[in-house]
């Protein structure tokens, strides 16, 4: 397969997914700050509560329109770009996507109406929980998009048909509760809860700098920033049990997020780092060129052993006969006795030689675990890039550290002082709300190019699950969407800033 | 209890004041042109489902693709 389309094509991926994730956190926070607000409406009454309810549901419904259906281009992707994966998966991908289309999306959509139209006409209990089932609506769309995901890192759950030369699922539930699917949902969730108490602190700092609307922005901060510190907090446990599960079955993933060439125990956590960008597999160069670590840290955060053995990228490439990790050659060669495997069983199966099947079968079913390794070419193929799986990782940590200590300041002053004094710390809420796309955008950097060469962890590389079609057409696509994107980004944040610029009490 | 005739005067009323939700509207349908019409039938016209149709020409179209390079 040419290397040009299948960049091409991981490129238009890339771009389809990390565009629709800049819609996708708002909606999925939002959602359940604006039910939050409801509730406490509800319960006191306060015509305060529903005019600041009704404010950010105009902007939750902004960004849910703007965002709606951009995930379906990648959709339409996979039936163009990723044939090979699209059939290979099998209905392991369909059931997950059947799922969020029918239960999930119609639920938003049918509470949707209520939440918006029902003002006033439907009893207000009942109005409360459309807010409330439309936020959990949004959530479980994630939960069904991060299952199929969470399986192209770790798959489980299902058995390769060498007649039909598809997946087949054997159990929904091991799908479904794979310890890697559920730290992702998880992890993924409170990012988006993180990302939209962001967006809230930084509109309700924008009107205290502007002097508007006082009441309203310190009664959203409080909100906002309660529920960002919780969620920042959760998401430091979510994220820890991510890099476990990780450790345990992407172990190449965590020595990228930590430029971790050789293995050792008692590994440390690079803090603060730079990459020495001469750094290879194969030489003896430094592999940083500044480094600040925290011992113990890694061992602790992939095993929770701080004696435990972190492997190196050398270590899983090379083999380390005393930890007991094989070398990558050894999984291409029984990679290669897989796919040759499966030609012999097609072969078979031709001739009716049912013996010579069973045998073949035999042999596909012992190597299956490293098929992808069949197409492997070099040993050193395995090792994603380092530089932006290391980077993206160290700034999604780093801002998720400041976004903690900002919820909690933000927090302490509202409730003990007047928060309107504190102009610089303000001034640093708005400017986090881009932050928290940064973040969340990284997020995806780690998990996705750390995955690579990985379609699916491990059975298909990219460049197998890629289709043969003209990188012309790939690369106009690719321009296409950059500008349909573009374009309703640039859409969202002109309806939304003269949303707010009306504020609280303008119509929706 | 809600009626049907409730649930339509719900649905008529929040369409007809609409202020920003009537601009929404509009992006959406564009949107959704865009991408159910131009993008599905000019950009990605050529769909595994549909360039295959039939079972046996899929798994001969995959297996033709998973098969050794070497």
């Amino acid at each position: 397969m040419e290397e040009h389309l299948v960049d091409w094509s991981r490129a238009q991926f890339a771009l389809t997914a990390m565009y629709h994730w800049i819609f996708v956190p708002l909606t999925l926070g939002l959602g359940f700050i604006v039910a939050i607000m409801e509730t406490i409406y509800v319960k006191t009454g306060s015509q305060e509560w529903k005019k600041m309810t009704k404010f950010w549901m105009t902007l939750f419904a902004i960004n849910f329109a703007i965002g709606v259906a951009t995930g379906i281009i990648m959709e339409f992707e996979f039936g163009t770009n990723w044939a090979n994966y699209s059939w290979f998966v099998g209905d392991i991908f369909g059931a997950p996507l059947a799922v969020e289309g029918i239960l999930a999306f119609f639920m938003e959509s049918i509470f949707f109406a209520v939440m918006f139209f029902g003002w006033d006409k439907v009893s207000q209990k009942f109005h409360l929980i459309s807010t409330w089932l439309v936020a959990v609506g949004s959530n479980l769309s994630a939960l069904w998009i991060l299952v199929a995901n969470g399986w192209m890192q770790f798959p489980v759950g299902m058995q390769f048909n060498p007649d039909s030369v598809r997946n087949e699922m054997i159990s929904f539930w091991d799908v479904l509760f794979s310890p890697v699917a559920v730290s992702k949902f998880l992890h993924t969730i409170g990012s988006g809860y993180v990302m939209a108490s962001l967006f809230v602190v930084g509109v309700s700092a924008w009107y205290l700098l502007k002097g508007r609307e006082e009441m309203f922005a310190k009664k959203s901060m409080i909100v906002a920033s309660t529920f960002g510190l919780i969620t920042s907090l959760f998401l430091v446990l979510s994220g820890d049990e991510s890099a476990h599960q990780v450790a345990l079955k992407q172990p190449m993933k965590l020595a990228a997020m930590e430029g971790l060439y050789e293995g050792r125990t008692e590994a440390g956590i690079v803090g603060v780092g730079i990459l020495n960008p001469a750094k290879t597999l194969t030489n003896d160069e430094d592999p940083f060129l500044f480094e600040l670590e925290a011992p113990y840290a890694l061992s602790l955060l992939g095993y929770h052993d701080i004696h435990a053995f972190v492997p190196g990228m050398k270590d899983l490439v090379y083999g380390n006969k005393e930890q007991g990790i094989i070398t990558t050659q050894e999984k291409m060669d029984k990679g290669k006795l897989a796919v040759k495997a499966l030609e012999d069983y097609k072969e078979a199966k031709k001739a009716n030689d049912m013996v010579k099947a069973q045998e073949a079968r035999v042999i596909l079913e012992e190597n299956m675990r490293y098929f992808g390794y069949g197409y492997i070419k070099d040993p050193k193929d395995v090792v994603p890039p380092v530089a932006p799986v290391f980077y993206a990782f160290h700034i999604m940590v780093t801002l998720g550290g400041w976004f903690t200590f900002l919820f909690a300041a933000l927090l302490y002053l509202s409730m003990k002082k007047d928060i309107s004094d504190y102009r610089l710390l303000l001034t640093s809420a708005i400017w986090s709300i881009p932050l928290g796309y940064i973040a969340g955008e990284a997020g995806w950097v780690v998990a996705e190019v750390g995955r690579q060469p990985w379609a699916i962890q491990d059975l298909m590389p990219v460049g197998i699950a890629a289709t043969k079609i003209a990188t012309t057409n790939v690369m106009i696509s690719f321009f296409m969407f950059a500008t349909l994107f573009t374009l309703l980004l640039i859409a969202e944040i002109k309806i939304m800033t003269k949303q707010i610029k009306i504020g609280p009490n303008g119509g929706h | 209890m809600i009626n049907i005739k409730s649930i339509y005067m719900i649905y008529y009323d929040g369409f007809k004041n609409m202020t920003v939700g009537k601009t929404l509207w509009k992006i959406i349908f564009i949107k959704l042109a865009v991408i159910l019409i131009f993008l599905k039938y000019f950009i990605h016209d050529k769909q595994f489902k549909t360039e295959y149709t039939t079972y046996d020409e899929k798994v001969n179209f995959v297996y033709e693709n998973l098969k050794s390079k070497e």
